[in-house]
């Protein structure tokens, strides 16, 4: 059975994720709402890593395999800038359509295991991402025009 | 009608008691106030207007002599004081017109503000902005205004601001005071409109305030409670604050309850309270499923607060919720009211929408003396909601709606694509980042002092001392704001100009022009009417885009815009406010008399099409789309929005032990460019001051009237202690004192020194309610 490799992708990711989040929220102290929200955010995906352990318990985790190609690469650093905020939000946006779709997979294998403690992980995990993705996009949205027209 | 000159309103703030019976109409008693010397028959007219001092917005009359206004009369007939005035509207309306008003605009030249002509000064504002507009676009344009224009202004400005320039960046300081009473109701109702009323309080058997001192920031509508408290059936009052006022105290005495939860903590403990309504089975089950949306998700999330749990996080003793839950669950007409230690707190639009949800479950919405007023902190502040002259479409419009704006353009004949709607209007505190990093080039300024309001002073003084940011400020007085300005506009003042407001109450009021302004002042419709011609702006035809001149002229132009939406004018007119006093929109030819209460029928203004916004994650403010919104199918039913509590931003901790709570006090407001020029509210409270419990001042080495410092890693002040009764952990400061009237001593005092700059995720307001400082005594 290969769902250990998800597994240890998911966890992987999900660690990536929240790493990122903390990242861009302290790169990005001038914008308030951006670091509270990422904190928060980051918390809460902590929340989740947490909760995936007895899963990886019943299933084990495999992190080894095809570690380049599978990783979530994580974040080398914030940039400045209006136009750096939508890049770093940008790439905290990617991050967490990768660890969406993650669960989506590992969601379907739930399915045929008859899993129902990760099904129910699942379904609350997605509720989560639909909330960084939808801030994340909220907030790019917002900035765009600014950043991309009237900064200089 | 017979004015009696009334006691002293400084000691006897809420005057004498009129007590009456639920359900009975509140007494009449007319206040008024003249100037020494001057009797009721020395007076040549008495001009209609309301008051603009505070978010009750009382009717009254102005008195006019020689050509002066020499005191002012509460009008017996109008819904919303039945004649009384507090000490702010009896002392401070119309006592400013002394000898510091602006009366001639200025200019910076070589670094000094110097007089010049409108001319001169309108050039300047036109040529800069003319030349912004070529260089990089209507997106390096700012407007931040007030709560205290008329509906005329605000709704002239939007037009500028959205339909002539094209930009998004239009808020007021109503971000600081209202937002959240907007954004809560957008998010539980689909739209913003008031849906109690004031008369709820002859009605209701429980009354319950939620970071409502009602005492100091509505003394009118206090009084209405006390006279309700002092007479046959009073009902039972609960409050939750972290300090223990006067409402507090009635509080205890009606046999209800005082909750001082710590600062930051409200969210938990509305959870709590919801949670008790549910486990105890005290859900009206048949309105809920008839009238609302997302009951699992509410259940599911406050599950975990429970009494015990909440006592700890908040600091309460849990009996006491149980006790207030159980009040809440079993009275038959509850009132709420809700204002600023709620909407400036940690989690400020979850925690409202927390007591909106209170309603809706006890289907208690609509009707007599079950009521939700999601406060505000100034009348007019409304009509910066219904105008668009702060984050918002005119008319309630929802930005994210093609048919809204296209009905907004087809108004004004222009193409849609000058509204900006791609993304929410800027919230001010956005508004002064973008001009802290130098792409917001131009700011218009009026009728507010950010200088004094806004959060952490330091960084507002940098930004607005910026070389490269052209500041323009309107206003009646050469304020702390003025003395960076590059333009100073001299406005007129309430009474020296004609206009409507609306007050949290809905309530539209006529203010009649009783005096010229001082000078070359002028109104700051005419002030936006002149910029718009100098601009040149234009529709579709080529004609001037602002085709009204007075007044009245823009209250028709308004009119039409609010024809259809739930914020209805259509049926008001000056001629019938003038005849009358005091009339609640929605005002059209179904409803000529206006509405006391909306939503009587259960049906919410939630239908895809017609909402002001489709709502939003309460946790992280990203937006529901369209498509989501139709996929719930709301049509008309409210939602319960959830959220659980999470940890302020700002904690005490080593360093900065204490919370510092800001707010208000009884004799002033805003700023005090007003209030703090009116003799009597000035000697009233002259000086503001820190308010420490009694254990932590004796701690501290602290007696009463020690000049101490709060410091927060921002700034500072140093004020006098008071020892007082607020929670200990917790420092109260009054922040309405600034700088211009301190003769001279530059020792920090106004609170917002220390503010933090964090806001709502939804309502954008700012924190001013939390924030962790230390405190010390100051060596003499
Ligand atoms: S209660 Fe408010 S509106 Fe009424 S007189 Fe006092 S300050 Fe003015």
């Amino acid at each position: 059975m290969h769902l250990a490799t998800y597994l240890g992708l998911l966890h992987s990711s999900l660690t990536t994720l929240a790493d990122a989040f903390r990242q861009v929220g302290r790169g990005h102290g001038e914008e308030p709402d951006v670091r509270q929200t990422c904190l928060l955010l980051a918390g809460r995906i902590d929340r989740q890593t947490e909760a995936l352990a007895p899963i990886v318990e019943r299933y084990g985790e495999d992190r080894e395999q095809e570690p380049e190609r599978l990783h979530a690469a994580g974040l080398e650093g914030t940039r400045g800038g209006g136009v750096g905020l939508l890049r770093d939000l940008q790439d905290l946006y990617a991050l967490s359509s990768f660890t969406d779709i993650t669960w989506t997979v590992v969601g379907q294998a739930a399915q045929g295991l008859r899993d129902r403690e990760l099904l129910d992980l699942v379904e609350n995990h997605e509720q989560e991402t639909a909330r960084q993705l939808t801030w994340l996009r909220t907030r790019m949205k917002q900035s765009a025009p600014q950043a991309l027209i009237a900064a200089r | 009608m017979n004015a009696n000159p009334v006691p002293e309103r400084i000691a006897e703030v809420w005057g004498e008691r009129t007590p009456y019976r639920r359900g009975d109409t509140w007494p009449r008693r007319t206040d008024s106030h003249l100037e020494a010397g001057v009797g009721e028959s020395d007076v040549d007219r008495w001009v209609q207007s309301a008051c603009v001092l505070c978010s009750n917005g009382c009717a009254c009359d102005i008195a006019v002599k020689d050509g002066r206004m020499v005191g002012v009369r509460g009008r017996e007939t109008d819904l919303v004081n039945h004649g009384r005035m507090g000490p702010k509207g009896l002392y401070g309306s119309w006592q400013w017109n002394g000898k510091d008003r602006l009366t001639r605009p200025l200019i910076r030249r070589d670094g000094e503000l110097v007089e010049a002509g409108w001319d001169t000064a309108m050039g300047l504002i036109v040529r800069r902005s003319t030349e912004l507009l070529d260089e990089a676009g209507p997106l390096s344009h700012g407007f931040y205004t007030s709560g205290q224009l008329f509906l005329e202004e605000y709704y002239t400005l939007g037009v500028i601001g959205k339909a002539g320039l094209g930009t998004p960046h239009m808020d007021g300081n109503t971000r600081l005071c209202t937002a959240t009473s907007a954004a809560s109701m957008k998010e539980s109702f689909g739209s913003d409109g008031q849906p109690g009323t004031y008369a709820d309080i002859d009605h209701c058997d429980a009354l319950f305030l939620f970071g409502h001192n009602m005492a100091e920031t509505q003394t009118v509508l206090w009084s209405r409670v006390l006279d309700r408290l002092a007479g046959p059936e009073p009902p039972v009052v609960v409050v939750v604050d972290p300090r223990r006022t006067k409402v507090a105290e009635a509080a205890v005495e009606s046999g209800g309850l005082h909750l001082a939860p710590l600062p930051g903590t409200n969210q938990a403990l509305m959870n709590g309270l919801v949670r008790e309504l549910i486990v105890n089975e005290r859900v009206d089950e048949d309105y809920v499923s008839a009238h609302t949306l997302g009951f699992p998700e509410l259940e599911k999330t406050v599950e975990p607060y429970t009494p015990g749990h909440v006592g700890e996080i908040c600091g309460i003793d849990p009996d006491a919720l149980v006790r207030a839950a159980e009040i809440f669950g079993t009275a038959e007409r509850v009132l709420s009211t809700v204002l600023q230690g709620f909407y400036q707190s940690h989690q400020a639009t979850a925690a409202a929408c927390q007591v909106n949800n209170l309603h809706l479950l006890r289907g208690m919405i609509g009707r007599p003396g079950g009521g939700v007023l999601q406060m505000n902190g100034q009348p007019t502040a409304q009509n910066t909601r219904e105008c668009g002259a702060d984050g918002d479409l005119p008319g309630f419009r929802n930005w994210e709606n093609p048919g809204h704006v296209r009905q907004l353009a087809e108004l004004w004949n222009i193409d849609p694509m000058t509204i900006p709607h791609w993304s929410p209007p800027t919230h001010a505190m956005q508004i002064w980042r973008y001009a802290e990093q130098g792409s917001i080039r131009f700011l218009w300024i009026s009728a507010t002092n950010p200088a004094v309001s806004m959060p952490e002073l330091p960084r507002i003084r940098e930004i607005l001392g910026k070389k490269d940011l052209f500041v323009v400020v309107q206003d009646g007085f050469r304020t702390e704001t003025a003395e960076f300005a590059d333009v100073v506009l001299p406005a007129a003042l309430w009474g020296e100009k004609q206009g409507t407001f609306t007050n949290a109450n809905r309530t539209v009021h006529l203010s009649e022009k009783a005096v010229d302004p001082p000078g070359e002042a002028r109104a700051d419709l005419d002030i936006f009417l002149d910029y718009a011609r100098r601009m040149d702006f234009r529709d579709r035809d080529g004609d001037p885009l602002i085709g009204w001149r007075t007044p009245e002229e823009a209250f028709r132009a308004w009119q039409e815009c609010s024809r259809g939406r739930l914020c209805d004018y259509s049926g008001l007119s000056y001629g019938k406010l003038r005849g009358g006093s005091g009339i609640q929109w929605p005002c059209d030819q179904e409803r000529p008399d206006g509405t006391e209460r909306l939503y009587a029928d259960g049906v919410f203004t939630t239908k895809t099409d017609a909402c002001e916004d489709y709502g939003h994650d309460l946790l992280t403010g990203g937006t529901v789309s369209a498509r989501e919104h139709k996929a719930l199918r709301p049509d008309g039913r409210a939602f319960l929005k959830a959220a659980e509590y999470t940890p302020p931003p700002e904690e005490p901790g080593q360093r900065y032990p204490f919370v510092c709570t800001t707010g208000r006090t009884v004799y002033h407001f805003h700023t005090r460019t007003k209030t703090g020029r009116a003799p009597k509210l000035r000697r009233a409270a002259p000086e503001p001051w820190a308010e420490l419990a009694a254990a932590d001042a004796a701690e501290l080495g602290v007696t009463d009237g020690d000049l101490v410092r709060v410091e927060s890693a921002r700034g500072g002040v140093e004020v006098p202690a008071r020892i007082g009764r607020v929670r200990p952990g917790v420092v109260f400061l009054p922040f309405h004192y600034g700088y211009w009237d301190t003769g001279g001593e530059d020792r920090p005092r106004a609170a917002n020194e220390l503010t933090m700059t964090e806001w709502d995720p939804v309502s954008k307001q700012p924190l001013f309610k939390i924030g962790a400082v230390r405190v010390r005594k100051v060596e003499g």
